[in-house]
């Protein structure tokens, strides 16, 4: 019996998401392969990308090693961003966490038009997640998305619980929107069928949650590995959406990551390119030199 | 691609029913053998030509291999599937620690005290590395023999043999032979003078090709005379690389049926990166895509556990949720007037609670009901996580020894076990309502607990 290389052909690919404007902006998705499967038939026109998260405020418990390469511009999230760009991230990833109820609980309109200066000082495309809490986000991202009105940015996430305000005042000022769902394949295509019902599907990113390691991790890699497959390999059109791993700070939030730099680089860095693997489009990320050498690793030739 | 009933009863003999297998018919006998519920020798009618054919379809697709021997042998092999959302993967891969016979004496024992004590707990397993590869690269064959001849005599983890050179590699596999080491590598320009002493003294046999394909040759000769303990590299000069012969010779084993590329792979991070952090990301990649031997060039406690945990990660059986131990945690250094939270014992579950704790900075119990590793929901739906049953457990957890209060809270999505837990606990305790999600325990936890101290 003589060997022939196992390569395969699907049939299901992709869609492709442009997050920002013009040259401020970068595309996602698009595959018809596998994760780094350039060896099957067809092709990955958009290599995953990577972006840096920040705060709308100085962060209270990340350790001194996540800090560092940000100190002088932490408190300020204008500078914070540029310096993410300077850094060779792909996009920015702000995190409205001051919103939360639990945290500040500071106002809607205050993150807004902070989201704004944030999107218009960078030359790279910006995500803007709320703190997470429903309710607020619904207050929230709605301002967000007027504030940033056409700017085509990806915003989220969006939940069960919110997704027709949130995914109305998204559609309605021309952005993506990220449908987060908890861990679950069937949850995670039930927000997009109802999201689908009045929301391009064409502007919608997955975000599955992304665990970190030794924190659930395994779980979130096979979700996306299955969910990558269902899209290409069986065409499910509600799994053949991008998705987006925002994983820097369930990794930095561990007791592991904050005990040692190094192993809080290996910590985010393993997550990553887990992820990577099973399938994420674009990881979230905090610290610039995971982000260095998780695209020297996967780039090495 | 294990043979099926349908094609192994067309090898059977066919007489009419003998039943001297214990089957009533062939046909059944068959079945059984697809299984792997009953051994070929049964039926006493096979010619050996016909009995070594079934063995032969019958063996598992990806051979299995030891390294090692006693109780630090290694198994590596015998995987079922390539992905392991389809089922699980079984053997995960040795962690393999390279000392090479250039390093001075110092280096040699710290890598040496490395791999004996290099330990992690981790939710009830402990966590280490597993072989050693002593690398000949000194030019001076009895520097490396010396060398061998120490780690032989200072562990007893296995070991993998590298040297291009055949007299240091036959050498040293003699001193260490009844380890059961794996002696790398085996190519094709060296196979020929390399056969009958691999035979002299047989142990696992580490065959490297350019690419797959000048790996089959030399599988196929192994196996004609005999050896059958192999393990595969194919040459992967960077991690792109390795992803694509992983992943063909993992379907070509499972997919096609492949026989001569079913044995387990070795992969060197250790050579594929120079910078520490860069060949750990690189090796962990490996622990994705299916190498059974990675090789690392050195590694500390901060760069070794990420990577130990990521293997227990990836090989987790997926069908069985993984559950910790039944018992009170404590979170930081609580007191006899911290909180007490109460959850199920899915590890995932009481990852993302005591996380939550942990970030609230409020020290606090975590009382981790066992529930067949379910979630709380889940738990509660299937009798697992009741009010009686929960009760039971508060009262003989021994938390009643540890807190003077008598505050005890539950998730929010089990609200309704409130009064039966109040009187499973003899209304002694009051039970109060947590949040729903752990998500919530952030903005719950330290009014709370303010509360309690107040």
């Amino acid at each position: 019996m003589g060997y022939k290389a196992p390569i395969e052909a699907y049939t299901g690919s992709v869609r492709e998401i442009t997050i920002g404007k013009e040259k401020k902006s970068l595309k996602i998705g698009g595959e018809n392969i596998l994760p780094f499967h350039s060896f099957d038939e067809g092709s990955n026109p958009n290599p995953a990308k990577f972006a840096l998260e920040i705060l709308d405020m100085e962060p209270q418990d990340w350790p001194e090693h996540l800090t560092q390469p940000f100190k002088d511009v932490i408190a300020d999230p204008v500078k914070w961003a540029k310096r993410c760009e300077e850094l060779g991230a792909d996009a920015v990833f702000l995190r409205l966490v001051s919103t939360d109820p639990a945290v500040k609980d500071s106002s809607a309109d205050g993150a807004a038009a902070m989201a704004k200066k944030v999107a218009e000082a960078i030359n790279i495309p910006l995500i803007i997640y709320g703190s997470g809490d429903d309710k607020k986000d619904a207050e929230v991202l709605p301002k967000v998305a007027e504030a940033c009105d056409g700017m085509n940015l990806l915003i989220g996430p969006v939940q069960k619980e919110n997704y027709e305000i949130v995914g109305r005042a998204l559609l309605e000022h021309g952005h993506n929107a990220s449908a987060l769902s908890p861990l679950d394949i069937n949850l995670l295509k039930e927000i997009n069928v109802k999201l689908c019902k009045f929301f391009p599907g064409e502007k919608i990113v997955i975000d599955p949650e992304s665990a970190a390691l030794g924190y659930g991790m395994e779980y979130s890699f096979s979700l996306m590995e299955r969910v990558k497959q269902i899209g290409i390999i069986t065409k499910d059109n509600m799994t053949m959406m991008p998705i987006i791993a925002d994983l820097g700070g369930e990794c930095w939030k561990t007791k592991q990551a904050k005990e040692n730099k190094e192993q809080g680089l290996l910590w985010e860095g393993m997550t990553a390119l887990s992820l990577l693997l099973a399938g994420a489009n674009i990881l979230v990320l905090r610290h610039p030199e995971t982000l260095k050498l998780i695209k020297e690793t996967i780039e090495a030739r | 691609m294990p043979i099926a009933g349908s094609g192994i009863v067309k090898m059977l003999p066919g007489r009419k029913p003998c039943k001297d297998c214990g089957f009533p018919t062939c046909f059944a006998f068959a079945m059984k053998l697809a299984s792997g519920g009953v051994t070929v020798d049964k039926c006493p009618y096979l010619s050996e030509e016909v009995k070594d054919k079934l063995l032969d379809a019958l063996a598992p697709p990806i051979k299995l291999v030891t390294v090692g021997s006693g109780e630090n042998a290694v198994k590596i092999g015998n995987e079922e599937v390539v992905y392991r959302h389809e089922k699980t993967f079984v053997h995960s891969p040795a962690i393999t620690l390279r000392i090479s016979d250039k390093e001075d004496n110092a280096r040699v024992e710290e890598k040496i005290k490395k791999i004996k004590e290099l330990q992690f707990p981790w939710v009830g397993v402990n966590l280490k590395a597993d072989l050693l590869a002593l690398h000949f690269e000194s030019g001076n064959k009895d520097r490396f023999l010396a060398l061998t001849k120490k780690v032989n005599d200072a562990t007893d983890v296995g070991v993998v043999l590298i040297s291009e050179d055949m007299d240091a590699l036959f050498a040293a596999r003699d001193i260490c032979a009844d380890r059961h080491p794996l002696i790398y590598p085996i190519t094709k320009e060296n196979i020929e003078e390399a056969l009958p002493r691999i035979k002299a003294n047989l142990t696992p046999v580490g065959l490297r090709g350019k690419n797959i394909e000048e790996l089959i040759p030399l599988t196929t000769r192994l196996k004609d005379a005999g050896i059958e303990e192999l393990v595969l590299d194919p040459g992967s000069k960077n991690v792109l690389e390795g992803i694509r012969d992983q992943t063909f010779i993992r379907r070509a084993a499972l997919k096609q049926g492949f026989r001569p590329l079913g044995y387990p792979t070795i992969a060197f991070p250790c050579f594929l990166a120079k910078d520490g952090l860069k060949e750990m990301i690189a090796g962990s990649a490996f622990i994705n895509k299916w190498a059974s031997i990675i090789v690392f060039s050195d590694f500390d406690q901060y760069s070794l556990l990420p990577l130990l945990v990521h293997r227990l990660n990836i090989y987790t059986d997926p069908r069985f949720p993984m559950a910790v131990e039944e018992k009170y945690y404590e979170v930081g250094e609580p007191d006899e007037s911290s909180p007490v939270l109460v959850t199920s014992n899915w590890a995932l579950t009481y990852f993302l609670v005591s996380s939550a704790v942990e970030a609230t900075k409020v020290p606090a119990y975590i009382c981790v009901k066992e529930a067949e590793g379910l979630g709380v929901l889940t738990a509660w739906a299937a009798g697992k996580f009741s009010g009686d049953s929960v009760g039971t457990f508060v009262k003989k957890c021994g938390i009643e020894d540890k807190v003077k209060h008598r505050k005890i809270i539950i998730p929010g999505k089990v609200a309704r076990i409130k009064g039966e837990l109040e009187d499973a606990l003899d209304l002694k305790w009051e039970v109060i309502i947590g949040p729903r999600e752990t998500t919530g325990i952030g903005a719950f936890l330290p009014g709370f607990a303010k509360q309690l101290k107040g």
